[in-house]
């Protein structure tokens, strides 16, 4: 019985994190479609997102392109298809590894600092003060971090894609020896718009999900200092299940009747 | 007692899990009066203050503002009713992010949609108020000393011009000399606006120096109230072992929650 009551109490636990996650989604999306906008930082956040981001995002993204063209050039060679790795590249790197890579990274980098600061607000009190001097948190703090991370995912991994099929590139030409011509016409020749589009989309849902659990954690931290490092972690593991959980179901909503 | 209290609280209740921290509480401010309630730690003094500015919600009672019901009011009433208020955190909370100035400017811009540069003008004359200058206007929070934060906490309480203050242990983690300089201008301010005060403090000199009357809270109700002229032979021996600090007497001290 004390096994099976363990059992019910984590369950429970598991839906009361859900309604509460659930009841937290819907009051921060009111926030982001109702006036008034904050659109100073609404920027920030952006720049803070999309802009410092691109470092990591573009590294990340170089080397992956680069390992995915030497082994699927090794693994092809066994049975004689080195001529793919072209269109492997393009394709892995669009549909999957672009926006799966940048969404991990940015979990890592903006998830934990959204956390980090609103938690910090919270255990000072920072939060209730905005409450008493009028201005609503949800709109002053969340919904421009929401906004934010749904729009700029998906530029940033417009760069990562470009930057990991130049990856590819690099090593397909100068270390296996393709034609450069040769090869660019192969990494064109089999893309399709919809393999690009599906990357964007799982991007845009990916920022949404770092924003929202990065503010989610971080509003909701309590007990000092030892509080808000819980909730940067939480914030920066949940985000990044959710994104493959979610990379799964995008992927099977585009791609499973084809 | 005036006949239209400014905040009317009558049978306040809340508890967190098993524990009642209020219990039928009451209590009344009149205009422009200065009401500091007084009790242990953990006693749900700032339970109080929370459940009035609507930070928490109780489960039972009425908080009426200016004769507006505040418990279970809508976001749009609450928002309004939150204008009228200005508040003093324990920590000062002041925003790590903004200058000085934007602190004390923030109400104005965000609430009042005063422009950038008639706030700076007017968190400028609130800090020189508060005995501050220009100087610390564009510096961040986390430069100033403790008792400077309080002062600049203090100045973005008052810049919205607000009809009722509250001050969340105002002098906590200050030294006696600071601690003073704090009461005296928490004094100068409210009276200069006229505002009605509400605070909660357990240091016995702010109380005596900033309250017009003091009400001690114990178990989750108001055990005494009156002036702070009459604290001192208030017969009560809950509010006499509190004021002389003794160990003993009535009130047992719960040294394990």
């Amino acid at each position: 019985m004390i096994f099976l009551a363990a059992i019910g109490r984590v369950f429970i636990a598991f839906l009361q994190a859900t309604g509460r996650i659930a009841l937290f989604t819907a009051v921060s999306l009111s926030h982001c479609v109702r006036p008034p906008w904050y659109p100073q930082l609404i920027a920030r956040q952006m720049l803070d997102i999309g802009y410092f981001s691109l470092p990591v995002v573009g590294l990340t993204a170089l080397f992956t392109g680069m390992v995915l063209a030497l082994q699927s050039y090794t693994g092809f060679a066994r049975f004689s298809a080195e001529g793919s790795v072209a269109t492997v590249v393009v394709l892995s790197v669009t549909r999957e590894l672009g926006p799966v890579i940048a969404g991990l990274m940015v979990a890592g980098r903006i998830g934990a600092s959204m956390a980090a600061e609103i938690g910090t607000m919270r255990v000072t009190e920072q939060i209730d003060a905005l409450t008493t001097l009028s201005t609503n948190p949800f709109k002053y703090l969340i919904a421009p971090r929401l906004l934010a991370g749904f729009t700029m995912l998906p530029l940033l991994v417009i760069v990562a894609d470009i930057i990991g099929v130049f990856g590819g590139y690099l090593v397909g030409v100068h270390k296996l020896n393709f034609n450069p011509a040769a090869y660019l016409k192969r990494t064109f020749d089999y893309l399709e718009f919809v393999d690009v589009f599906s990357g964007l989309v799982k991007a845009a849902a990916f920022g949404f999900l770092i924003s929202l659990m990065g503010c989610y954690h971080g509003y909701h931290s309590e007990g000092g200092a030892q509080g808000v490092g819980r909730a940067t972690t939480d914030a920066v593991v949940s985000a990044s299940i959710l994104i493959l959980i979610f990379n799964y179901g995008i992927t099977e909503i585009f791609f499973a009747t084809r | 007692m005036s006949a239209n209290p400014k905040i009317s609280i009558h049978g306040l209740g809340k508890s967190f899990g098993p524990k009642v921290v209020l219990d039928g509480l009451d209590l009344d401010v009149a205009v422009g009066e200065s009401v500091v309630v007084i009790g242990g730690s953990g006693t749900g003094k700032s339970v109080l203050l929370k459940c009035v500015l609507g930070l928490l919600a109780p489960e039972s009672g009425s908080i009426k503002v200016d004769g507006q019901e505040v418990v279970g009011a809508d976001t749009e009433t609450r928002e309004k009713v939150n204008r009228k208020f200005g508040m003093l955190f324990q920590g000062a909370a002041l925003f790590d992010s903004l200058t000085v100035w934007e602190n004390v400017g923030f109400g104005l811009i965000r609430a009042q949609g005063v422009s950038r540069g008639d706030a700076r003008r007017i968190a400028l004359e609130n800090l020189a108020a508060v005995g501050l200058g220009a100087d610390v206007a564009a510096l961040y929070p986390a430069e100033l000393s403790g008792g400077m934060k309080k002062r600049v906490a203090l100045a973005r309480a008052i810049a919205t011009k607000p009809e009722i203050i509250f001050f969340d242990e105002p002098t906590t983690g200050l030294d006696p000399i600071m601690s003073d300089v704090i009461n005296d201008l928490i004094v100068k301010c409210v009276h200069e606006l006229g505002a009605t005060a509400l605070s909660i403090t357990h240091d016995m000199a702010s109380a005596r120096k900033i309250a017009h009357r003091i009400a001690m809270l114990h178990h989750g109700k108001i055990i005494w109230s009156g002036p702070v002229a009459a604290i001192d032979r208030s017969a009560n021996p809950f509010v006499d072992q509190f004021i002389h600090g003794r160990a003993e007497g009535p009130i047992q001290m719960q040294v394990r929650a």
